[in-house]
């Protein structure tokens, strides 16, 4: 198969899919999937009623009685979660830090991914085993020595200590060996005669990659933007060690995370926190969800 | 100039979604040129490694290094200035505490695995044949949406004393069964920690394998049919197999999560009524005890612990190599 058959390969495939739509289960798997999320959903529909309730209302009943009168339903968590100060702010700051640091996980952990599935070295499997064995490294420990390596290492006099470019970097680090981790395997389980077809037809690695191997792993790349995005977005620890104690620098989560902190018994309003951190990787995910295509690889063989 | 650039920070990002794929692209292409300067032999030699390059200068610096410096960390006493031998290590395995908290570990790092995994195949499965397949996988994503503190808030209320504000306790009230304190009655309690653990983790597990679920060939599942296989015989002849690289990576990346197992805890019971874990145990030594040699020693630990979860993975990546 040539690279300019690759697309062709793949939108035939869109044709069998829809054709191939697993047929439908019956009562039993409708059931347990219907019990799974209502367990799954009753927490969080918990948090949900909590957040639109007053801190009193709910130490003094629980969430389901506010389905029955009287209503004491208020949006003042909501109002002061986004009427705090500087939340506009953080809201810009968490997209400019989790987006290049997603983009950088993905494309580094990809070209690595695919050096290990598909090229020959020595110590390859050792090498692999290693970078994935980093995943126990618990982020409290590198703290320490990676703050020292930034305030030793300003190449031309760039401060990289307190900056964005500091957490860009920390994140792509300590995401890499997960990122790695998935798509050595999603690329090591494509089919071998894709790739000694391509090399018969004299495509060179790279065109290999970019052509074949990247659009083949859609599902397994659109997987790992998703929890990469999620991690960073979340993520409180790294922004705060990283950015060091400056406000017009931090993203959502320190400032939500401030809510207690400066309140006390402020957890009502990390209820309303809770929604409206939410709200930006649920619609990653959602819009993510498409690409979780049955059969991208499938026609592929044929080649 | 390039402060500047940073102080107008939207700018900084849009120029920084642009620049770096364009940079990394070029890499690649640049490592291409060079390497077709070389003979063939000598060019296959020295591909891979500037195709790791990148990734392996990202894990040098910010994980390999500072591990070293625990690993030498650990060997010396509080201040840092005095070898002490083992003295840290004797320590964790002599400690009543620390031993409690090892047996707890060893309770996530075996149920953890087996829900998140076990559960989070069935959703993944089971979607594919109902027509709300995305509200269905959205429900159960959800949880890894929530911040843990947030998670934390809703939990204590679902396992909270008092029936009139504890979800779990009002259930039980509402068949006729006495309240239960869910997060002091030892041992148990760490179940129902985990239990959250599970809750928050399930979304993880179901969209990497549902992911992997969909690489499958359509044509081979419909080839399995036709010959009369039903569906079960499918999913475990055919699908299961499939998947059982995917499967591996989720049970692998969860085993570690359990390992180093945190915020849970933390935010629900730090660690009380006999429900600590090790990464806790660490955290303490570390920002509350002023210990840090006995924190390095801990993460110490944690690292030896996953040597065997590392070795079934290099048999299981020698086996894929042997049969493609």
């Amino acid at each position: 198969m040539t690279q300019a058959q690759a697309p062709v390969a793949i939108g035939a495939q869109v044709e069998t899919r829809r054709r191939a739509r697993p047929r439908l289960g019956g009562i039993a798997v409708n059931t347990v999937l219907i019990i799974l999320m209502i367990l799954w959903a009753i927490p969080a529909i918990g948090l949900l009623v909590a957040s639109f309730r007053t801190a009193a209302a709910t130490n003094a009943s629980g969430w389901w009685t506010a389905f029955t009168p009287p209503w004491e339903f208020t949006i003042e968590n909501y109002e002061y979660v986004l009427g705090r100060a500087g939340i506009d702010q953080a809201f810009i700051n968490s997209f400019v830090i989790t987006i290049p640091a997603t983009v950088l996980v993905v494309m580094i952990a990809a070209f690595a991914a695919y050096a290990f599935a598909w090229m020959e070295f020595p110590g390859r499997n050792i090498l692999f085993v290693i970078v994935v064995g980093l995943l126990v490294v618990p982020l409290q420990v590198t703290l320490i020595p990676v703050l020292n390596f930034f305030r030793d290492f300003t190449p031309a006099g760039i401060k990289i200590n307190g900056t964005f470019l500091a957490v860009w970097l920390a994140h792509t680090g300590y995401g890499l060996p997960f990122a790695v981790y998935l798509l050595r395997n999603y690329f090591g389980s494509l089919p071998k005669e894709v790739f000694e077809s391509a090399a018969i037809d004299g495509a060179a690695p790279g065109t290999a990659f970019f052509r074949l191997a990247l659009p083949m792993s859609v599902p397994a790349l659109a997987s790992l933007i998703i929890f990469q995005f999620l991690w960073v977005w979340n993520d409180l620890l790294v922004a705060l060690v990283y950015l060091g104690p400056v406000p017009q620098n931090h993203p959502l989560s320190v400032v939500l995370a401030n809510l207690t902190t400066s309140f006390g018994g402020g957890w009502q309003f990390l209820t309303a926190a809770a929604f409206v951190s939410m709200v930006v990787p649920i619609i990653v995910f959602l819009s993510l969800q498409r690409y979780f295509v049955r059969g991208i690889t499938g026609g592929a063989v044929k080649g | 100039m390039f402060d500047a650039i940073l102080e107008n920070r939207l700018l900084a990002a849009i120029l920084v979604v642009i620049a770096v794929p364009i940079v990394l692209v070029g890499y690649i292409y640049l490592v291409e040129f060079v390497v077709g300067l070389f003979r063939r032999t000598t060019a296959g030699r020295i591909r891979p490694w500037l195709w790791l390059a990148p990734a392996l200068v990202f894990l040098g610096v910010f994980l390999v290094y500072p591990t070293i410096a625990t690993v030498i960390r650990s060997f010396q006493n509080r201040r840092g200035d005095q070898f002490v031998g083992l003295e840290n290590y004797q320590w964790f395995f002599t400690q009543n505490d620390t031993l409690i908290a090892l047996r707890n570990n060893v309770i996530w790092v075996i149920f953890l695995p087996l829900l998140v995994v076990g559960i989070g195949l069935l959703v993944a499965v089971l979607v594919d044949r109902v027509r709300f397949e995305g509200a269905a996988k959205t429900v159960i994503f959800l949880p890894m949406a929530i911040s843990f503190v947030a998670a934390g808030v809703i939990w204590r209320f679902m396992y909270e004393l008092d029936p009139k504000i504890g979800t779990l306790n009002a259930t039980l009230n509402a068949v006729g069964a006495e309240p239960r304190a869910w997060l002091v009655e030892q041992p148990q309690n760490n179940f129902f920690l985990i239990i959250v653990g599970v809750w928050l983790l399930t979304g993880f597990a179901m969209v990497i394998l549902s992911a992997g679920l969909k690489g499958i060939s359509t044509e081979l599942l419909e080839a399995a049919r036709v010959d009369g296989a039903n569906e079960v015989q499918v999913f475990r002849r055919i699908v299961l197999p499939l998947l059982m690289p995917t499967i591996a990576v989720i049970a692998t990346t969860i085993i570690i999560y359990a390992l180093k197992t945190f915020d849970v805890v933390y935010t629900m019971t730090n660690g009380n009524f006999n429900t600590d874990v090790i990464a806790n145990t660490m955290y303490q030594m570390l920002f509350n005890n002023g210990q840090p040699g006995r924190s390095a020693a801990i993460a110490v630990i944690l690292f030896v612990a996953i040597v065997p979860v590392m070795i079934v993975n290099i048999r299981r990546f020698q086996e894929q190599e042997a049969v493609r």
